[in-house]
C-alpha cells in the first residue's frame, strides 16, 4: 500500500472530521439536555462568516474566533428563549434559524464586502495553519514521514482542540456534577426539577457550550480550511453532523467514531472518482456522498441496532404544578 | 402548534396573529436593510412595484405563487395528521425526476394531451413514493420522520446529481442537465396560451401549471373537511388515542398523510420541469420545500390561507430580485431572511405572542363587560 | 388535641383546619390530622375524597387557602417541595421520580451531590447510603442501572432516596399500586423497620388490608372532609369500608328491578385476566355474563381492574388470557377484538376519559357525533362513497343534540366548546343513537352537574327498557344502587361477588369492597403475559 496515500487520505479525514466533530458534540449537548437541534448547520454558517469578517477586516484571528463563538452563542440563546422558556416548536426553531443564517450571511456579506457575498481573503498571517510546518506534505518513501507526520501531526490547532473536545465532553457529562445532571434532565425533567435543580439553568447551559462549540466548528472552515466565507459554504455539514451523533448514538466516542467514519468517506469520495472496484465498476462519487445519509436511515430504521434518543428529547418542559 | 388551546376569537387567530407575525417579521427585515445603509421604504416600493406593478412582473409572482401552493399544501397535509414533514425538497425533486424520465422516455411518442396528465401522475407518484418511505419507518419502526426526511432531502440531491451526470446528460453537454423535453411535454406558458387567444402578455415563467395548483387547493380542501379518508387523517393527527378508540389505524394514517403529502410536493416538478426548464436540471427546487413551510405556517395550514400566503411569498421572491437589482447592496437572499424570521415567529415563537393577544382579548372583552353592565345598572 | 399530654411528645405532624378549593371544587374542607412521631398513619378514601391534595400540601406542592401545618410543635410555612424536604418531610410518589439510564446511586444523590467531581461524590454517597441501609433493612443494589431494577425495588430506591435527604416523615402515596403482593409484603417489612427507627409515615392508600396490616391509626376521608379518625384497634376494614363509602341507600329507586330477558346473553366473558409490563396483575380471571335488558353495576373503588375490563370488552386492549363471546362471535386471548369490529357486532363504548379517548376536542360537534361510525353506509356519500355525507351528519347530530337535550343547539361549535355535562350527553347521544345491542359506559356522569345526571340515568334507563345490555362501571355508588338491577363488586382484579339490586346495602357492598382475594387463586398467566395489548 501507498504510505503516501495512506498519510494523505488520513491528513484529509482528520480535517474533513474536525467541522464534523465540533457540530456533532454541539448537537450532542443540546440533544443530551432534551433540546432538539436541527440548526446546528445555521449556527456553523453564521459562526463561519463572522468568523471571516471580523478576521480580515480587525486582522486579528482570536477576535475572529471570539465573533464567530459570540454568533453561535447568540443563536443558541435565541432558541432557548423560543423552545426553553417559551415552550415553541424545538423543530420548527431550528429549521427556522437554518433559514435567516442562510439569509443574513449572505446580505450582510454582499452589503459590507460587495464581493459576491464572499468576504475577502483573510491574510495568511490570521489563517490557522499546521502547528507543525515541516509535515504539510507526505513524503514518500518515508512511512514515518507520511503516515505519522503528514498524517497526524501536520494539522492546526483547531483539529486536535476538537479531538481532545471529545474527551472533554465525556469527561463533563459522565464525571462531573452538572454533567450529571445535564444527562439527567434529557431524560426525566420532572424528577430533576423535584429534586430542586433548575430545569432551564440546565438547559440553557448546554445550549451556551453548544454555541461554543458551534462557533468554533464555523471558526474552523474560515481560518483554517478555507480562507474566506462563500455563501452556504457549510454545505449540509451540519446535517451530517447530526447524523453522525445520531448514529454514535448521543454518546461522545461513539459520535467521534461516527465523525471519523463520514470524514473518512469525504476523503475517499473525491479519491475514488473514476476508480473502479472488482465486481461493483465504477463507483459514482454521488453514492459516496450519500452514504452517511443512507447510514443514518439504516440505522433510525432500527436495521442496525436500535438507536434511542434522550426520552424528554424535543418535549418542551412545564411544571405540572 | 395550534393557539386553539387558548381564548380568542377566530378572528384573532386566523388572520390577526399570521399578520401580526409578518409584521414583526417585516420589521425586523427592515432594521438589518438599515444596517446595510439601504432605505427599507425604498426597498419596499421596489419590491411592491417589481412584483406587482407590471404584467410581467405579475407572470413571475404568479408562478413563484405556484410552487409555492405545492409545497406549503404539503406541509399542511402533514400537518394535519400530526407530522411535520420537512422533506418537501426532496420529495418536489423526486417529481421533477419523475416528470423527466417519463418525458424523455415518450414525450416524443405522446400528444400533449396524454402525455402532460401522465406527467403530472409521474410528478405525484414519484413524489409520493419519497415521502412514503420516512412514512413508513416513523409508522412501523418508530424512526423521527423529521430526521429522516431532512436525510431523504440530501439523498434526493444525490440522486438528482447521479442521473443527470450518468444518465441523463446528452453525450458531449457540459451542462448538467438532461435533453429538452419534447413540445408535448411541456406545459404551455400563460403568455402563450393568451397569445393563442389574441392576447398580448409578456413572456413569464407563469404556465398551465397555476391551474393545477388552484385544483390542488380545491382537493385538498374537500379531502380535509368533506371526505373520510381526510376526517381520518385529522382524527389521527389531533387525538390518536380517541382514533384508536375510535377503530382508526393510526399507522396506515400515518403512511397516508405521509404520502399525499409527497405527491403534493412533487407536483413543483410539473411546475418547474415540464413548465420552465423543459429540461431535468440541478438544484430546480431552490428552497422552496422550506418555504412551504413558512407559508403553510403563515396560511395556518388551511388552503386559503395557503393560498394567501403563496401570493405573498411570491411576491417577496419576485419583488426581491427586482430590489437586487435597484437597490444597491441588496441582495435576494434578503427574502430567504425575511422567510426564517417569519418562520422564527409564526412557528418558534408562536407560544410568544400567542398568549399575549389571547390575555389581551380577554382583558378587552371583561373591561366591555364591565362597561355594559355598569351602564345597565 | 392533647396528644402533647402524652409524655410531652408532640404530634410530628399536625395539619389544622386545612381547606382548599380548585375553582369549583372543594378539594379539602377543614381537615385536621394529627400523626404522633414514630407511627404509621394511613390516610384512606375513594379516588376524589381529597387524600392527595392535602399530601401534596404538606409537600409544599399546593398552599393551603385556609388552616395551618405543624411540624414536631411548630408552625410552619411550605411554600415549595424544597422547603418540605428541608423540614424533613420526603415523598414518594405514585409515578417514580426516577431517571431509567442512571444507575441508583446516581438517582440518589442527584441535586444534593456532595462534590464537583463524581468520583469523590459517590464515594462520599456510597458509604452514606450502605450505612443507612443497614440501618433500615432496605437493600437496594447502587450500582446496577435503574431500567433494570424491578419495582419493588424501585419504590425501595425512592425511600432511600427520600432517606438520603433527612426525611423523618416520610410520606407514601399509593405504594403498592404496581407491586405484586410478594413485594407489597417486602415493603411493609421496610416500613415497620422505619417506624422502629423513628421515622413518621403517612400512607395514603384505598387498600384496606393495608391498612389493618401496618398502620398504627387511620383517618377516613371522603368528599374532602375527614368521616373520622380512629387507632387501628378499634376498627375494621367494614367498618372503615362503610365510613369510605358510607351513603344511606336510596330507596327512591325509579322502578323496579327489571327481570333480565331470557334467552341468549348478549356477552359472555370468561376468564380474562391482565397483566401490566412489570407483572402486576390487574385484572385477574374476571367472568361476567351480560343479558339483553339488564343493566350491570360494576361497583368498587376505582383502579381495581373496572378500567381495565372496560377496554379490555371494547377491544382497546386485549387480555392475556380469557375468552368473550358476543353476537354469535367467539375470540380468544391472542386473537381479540378490535374497537371497530366491536362496533359492528353492535357493542357501543362511551369511555371513562371523554377527552382523551370519547372525542377530538377540535372537531365540531358534528364530527364528534361520528366518531367511531364513520365508515358506515348512512355517512357515506359521493363518488364512491368516499366523501362523507355531511348533510344527513349535521342533520342526525341535530337531532340527537333535541333528543339529549344537548345545549347549545349548535352542531357547528367546537367540542372543546361544550360543557362538561353536554360533552358527555353528546357521546352518549352517539353511542346510545346507534341502538347497540351491548353498552360499554364508564363514569356517565363524572365531571357532569346535577340536571344532566337524572337525565342521563333516565336514558340509561331506556336503553336497558328496549333490549340493550348495559354494563356500568361507576366510582359513585349512589349511581349503581340508582340504576343496576345487579351489582357486580370488584376489588384487586377480581370480581368479589355478586349481589341483586334487593340484597345491596352498605354492610354487604362494603364487605365485598373489602374482601381480599386469596393469592394462591392467581392464576400462572401464558409466557409474554403483559405485552399483550390490541396493535393499533
Amino acid at each position: 500500500m501507498d504510505e503516501v496515500l495512506i498519510g494523505s487520505v488520513l491528513a484529509s479525514t482528520l480535517r474533513v472530521t474536525t467541522p464534523l466533530l465540533f457540530a456533532a458534540l454541539a448537537g450532542l449537548l443540546s440533544e443530551r439536555s432534551g433540546v432538539v437541534d436541527i440548526g446546528l448547520e445555521g449556527k456553523m454558517l453564521a459562526a463561519a462568516f463572522a468568523a471571516a469578517a471580523v478576521a480580515s477586516v480587525a486582522h486579528s484571528t482570536p477576535l475572529g474566533i471570539a465573533a464567530a463563538i459570540a454568533v453561535a452563542c447568540a443563536m443558541s440563546a435565541l432558541h432557548g428563549f423560543a423552545c426553553v422558556t417559551h415552550r415553541g416548536d424545538q423543530v420548527v426553531s431550528g429549521v427556522a434559524l437554518n433559514m435567516v443564517a442562510a439569509g443574513l450571511t449572505v446580505v450582510l456579506g454582499i452589503a459590507w464586502f460587495a464581493q459576491g457575498g464572499q468576504t475577502p481573503p483573510i491574510d495568511a498571517a490570521q489563517r490557522l495553519t499546521g502547528l507543525l510546518p515541516q509535515w504539510a506534505e507526505p513524503v514518500p518513501g518515508s512511512w514515518v514521514a507520511s503516515v505519522l507526520g503528514h498524517g497526524l501531526l501536520s494539522h492546526n490547532v483547531l483539529v486536535y482542540l476538537a479531538f481532545a473536545l471529545v474527551v472533554a465532553v465525556w469527561f463533563f457529562l459522565e464525571r462531573t456534577r452538572p454533567g450529571l445532571r445535564l444527562r439527567a434532565v434529557g431524560e426525566n425533567p420532572a424528577m430533576v426539577d423535584a429534586a430542586g435543580v433548575s430545569v432551564p439553568r440546565l438547559r440553557y447551559t448546554a445550549l451556551m457550550l453548544n454555541g461554543v462549540l458551534c462557533g468554533l466548528g464555523g471558526a474552523y472552515l474560515t481560518l483554517a480550511q478555507n480562507a474566506s466565507f462563500s455563501p452556504n459554504m457549510t454545505a449540509g455539514r451540519g446535517f451530517i453532523a447530526l447524523a453522525a451523533m445520531i448514529f454514535g448514538k448521543w454518546k461522545p466516542l461513539p459520535t467521534l467514531a461516527a465523525c471519523l467514519l463520514f470524514g473518512f468517506l469525504d476523503a475517499m469520495a473525491i479519491r475514488l472518482q473514476g476508480v473502479s472496484l472488482p465486481g461493483i465498476g465504477e463507483v459514482p462519487v454521488q453514492a459516496i456522498q450519500a452514504l452517511p445519509y443512507v447510514l443514518t436511515v439504516v440505522l433510525l430504521a432500527g436495521f442496525i441496532g436500535q438507536a434511542v434518543a434522550p426520552k424528554a428529547l424535543s418535549k418542551p418542559y412545564v411544571k405540572e404544578r | 402548534m395550534s393557539s386553539q388551546a387558548l381564548q380568542m376569537p377566530r378572528w384573532m387567530d386566523l388572520v390577526l396573529l399570521p399578520l401580526w407575525n409578518l409584521l414583526i417579521a417585516l420589521l425586523v427585515a427592515g432594521g438589518v436593510v438599515l444596517l446595510i445603509g439601504a432605505s427599507p421604504w425604498q426597498a419596499l416600493t421596489v419590491l411592491l412595484e417589481g412584483a406587482l406593478g407590471s404584467a410581467r412582473g405579475l407572470g413571475y409572482t404568479l408562478y413563484y405563487t405556484t410552487t409555492f401552493i405545492f409545497t406549503g399544501l404539503a406541509v399542511a397535509v402533514a400537518f394535519h395528521g400530526g407530522l411535520f414533514n420537512i422533506g418537501g425538497e426532496g420529495q418536489a425533486t423526486l417529481g421533477g425526476i419523475g416528470v423527466a424520465l417519463l418525458s424523455l422516455w415518450l414525450g416524443p411518442k405522446l400528444p400533449a394531451v396524454v402525455m402532460l396528465p401522465l406527467a403530472v401522475a409521474a410528478a405525484a407518484l414519484f413524489g409520493m413514493l419519497w415521502a412514503a418511505v420516512p412514512g413508513y419507518l416513523q409508522a412501523w419502526r418508530g424512526s423521527h420522520v423529521v430526521i429522516t426526511t431532512i436525510m431523504f432531502n440530501f439523498l434526493a440531491a444525490s440522486l438528482n446529481g447521479y442521473l443527470l451526470v450518468n444518465w441523463l446528460r446528452p453525450a458531449g453537454s457540459m451542462s448538467v442537465e438532461s435533453s429538452d423535453f419534447a413540445p408535448s411535454a411541456r406545459m404551455p406558458a400563460i403568455h402563450e396560451l393568451a397569445a393563442s387567444f389574441g392576447w398580448e402578455l409578456p413572456s413569464s415563467p407563469l404556465n398551465l401549471s397555476i391551474v393545477l395548483a388552484v385544483l390542488a387547493c380545491f382537493f385538498v380542501w374537500w379531502f380535509l373537511w368533506k371526505s373520510r379518508a381526510g376526517y381520518v387523517l385529522r382524527a389521527v393527527g389531533a387525538n390518536p388515542s380517541a382514533a384508536h378508540y375510535a377503530g382508526i389505524r393510526p399507522r396506515w394514517q400515518v403512511l397516508a398523510a405521509m404520502g399525499l403529502s409527497g405527491a403534493l410536493a412533487g407536483l413543483v416538478g410539473i411546475n418547474e420541469i415540464a413548465g420552465v426548464q423543459g429540461k431535468l436540471t440541478l438544484d430546480f427546487v431552490a428552497g422552496a420545500g422550506f418555504t412551504g413551510i413558512a407559508v403553510a405556517l403563515m396560511g395556518r395550514n388551511h388552503p386559503v390561507g395557503i393560498v394567501l400566503a403563496s401570493l405573498l411569498f411570491g411576491v417577496l421572491y419576485q419583488g426581491g430580485v427586482e430590489v437586487s437589482f435597484e437597490v444597491p447592496g441588496f441582495s435576494r437572499e434578503m427574502v430567504v431572511t425575511v422567510q426564517g424570521l417569519i418562520v422564527l415567529f409564526a412557528g418558534a415563537m408562536a407560544m410568544v405572542s400567542a398568549p399575549m393577544f389571547a390575555k389581551l382579548y380577554t382583558l378587552v372583552s371583561r373591561r366591555a363587560r364591565q362597561a355594559e353592565g355598569k351602564s345597565h345598572g | 388535641m392533647t396528644e402533647s399530654s402524652r409524655g410531652g411528645s408532640a404530634p410530628a405532624v399536625r395539619l389544622c383546619d386545612i381547606s382548599k378549593r380548585f375553582g369549583a371544587v372543594q378539594a379539602n374542607r377543614a381537615v385536621s390530622l394529627s400523626v404522633m412521631p414514630g407511627t404509621v398513619h394511613g390516610l384512606v378514601g375513594e379516588n376524589g375524597a381529597g387524600k392527595s391534595t392535602l399530601m401534596a400540601i404538606l409537600y409544599g406542592y399546593y398552599h393551603a387557602d385556609e388552616g395551618h401545618i405543624e411540624i414536631n410543635g411548630q408552625r410552619v410555612q411550605i411554600a415549595n417541595s424544597h422547603q418540605a424536604i428541608d423540614l424533613g418531610i420526603g415523598m414518594v410518589h405514585q409515578h417514580f421520580m426516577l431517571v431509567d439510564t442512571l444507575s441508583a446511586l446516581d438517582n440518589v444523590m442527584l441535586g444534593a451531590e456532595p462534590a464537583f467531581f463524581l468520583s469523590r461524590a459517590k464515594r462520599q454517597v456510597r458509604q452514606q447510603l450502605e450505612a443507612l441501609m443497614r440501618e433500615t433493612g432496605l437493600q437496594v443494589r447502587l450500582d446496577a442501572t435503574v431500567a433494570d431494577l424491578p419495582v419493588g425495588e424501585l419504590q425501595r430506591l425512592e425511600i432511600l432516596k427520600a432517606l438520603y435527604r433527612g426525611a423523618r416523615i416520610l410520606i407514601l402515596d399509593e405504594p403498592t399500586a404496581v407491586l405484586t403482593p410478594q413485594e407489597t409484603d417486602q415493603l411493609f417489612e421496610v416500613l415497620r423497620r422505619l417506624r422502629e427507627r423513628g421515622t413518621t409515615i403517612l400512607l395514603i392508600t384505598h387498600k384496606l388490608r393495608e391498612v389493618m396490616a401496618l398502620c398504627d391509626a387511620v383517618t377516613v376521608m371522603r368528599a374532602g372532609a375527614v368521616v373520622k379518625t380512629t387507632a387501628i384497634g378499634d376498627t375494621s376494614p367494614e367498618d372503615l369500608a362503610e365510613s369510605m363509602v358510607g351513603r344511606k341507600v336510596n330507596l327512591g329507586r325509579a322502578g323496579e328491578a327489571a327481570a333480565p330477558a331470557a334467552g341468549a346473553p348478549a356477552l359472555q366473558a370468561h376468564g380474562l385476566s391482565v397483566a401490566s409490563g412489570a407483572g402486576v396483575h390487574l385484572l385477574t380471571n374476571v367472568s361476567l355474563t351480560l343479558r339483553p335488558g339488564e343493566i350491570v353495576g360494576v361497583a368498587g373503588v376505582s383502579g381495581n381492574g373496572q378500567s381495565e375490563l372496560l377496554e379490555v370488552l371494547a377491544g382497546m386492549r386485549g387480555p392475556d388470557a380469557g375468552s368473550l363471546h358476543v353476537a354469535g362471535r367467539d375470540f380468544r386471548a391472542g386473537a381479540w377484538l378490535d374497537p371497530r369490529t366491536a362496533r359492528d357486532l353492535k357493542l357501543a363504548h362511551v369511555p371513562e376519559d371523554r377527552h382523551l379517548l370519547g372525542m377530538v376536542m377540535s372537531f365540531p360537534a358534528w364530527e364528534t357525533a361520528a366518531l367511531g361510525y364513520h365508515e358506515q353506509d348512512q355517512y357515506c356519500a359521493g363518488p364512491l362513497g368516499l366523501a362523507m355525507n355531511q348533510r344527513h351528519l349535521r342533520a342526525q347530530t341535530a337531532r340527537m343534540m333535541e333528543d339529549f337535550d344537548v345545549r347549545p343547539r349548535n352542531a357547528e361549535l367546537g367540542s372543546s366548546k361544550f360543557s362538561g355535562g353536554n360533552q358527555q350527553k353528546l357521546i352518549l347521544a352517539r353511542e346510545i343513537g346507534q341502538h347497540p345491542a351491548v353498552l360499554l359506559v364508564g363514569q356517565p356522569t363524572r365531571g357532569v352537574d346535577i340536571g344532566a345526571i337524572e337525565f342521563i340515568h333516565n336514558q340509561l334507563r331506556r336503553l336497558r327498557d328496549a333490549g340493550c345490555a348495559v354494563l356500568l362501571v361507576s366510582s359513585e355508588l349512589d349511581e349503581i344502587l340508582a340504576l343496576a338491577d345487579r351489582v357486580v363488586v370488584m376489588n384487586a382484579g377480581r370480581i368479589t361477588g355478586e349481589l341483586a339490586i334487593d340484597a345491596c346495602n352498605e354492610t354487604s357492598l362494603g364487605l365485598l369492597m373489602a374482601a381480599t382475594p386469596d393469592p394462591a387463586d392467581t392464576p400462572a398467566l401464558p409466557a409474554g403475559a403483559g405485552a399483550a395489548k390490541a396493535s393499533p
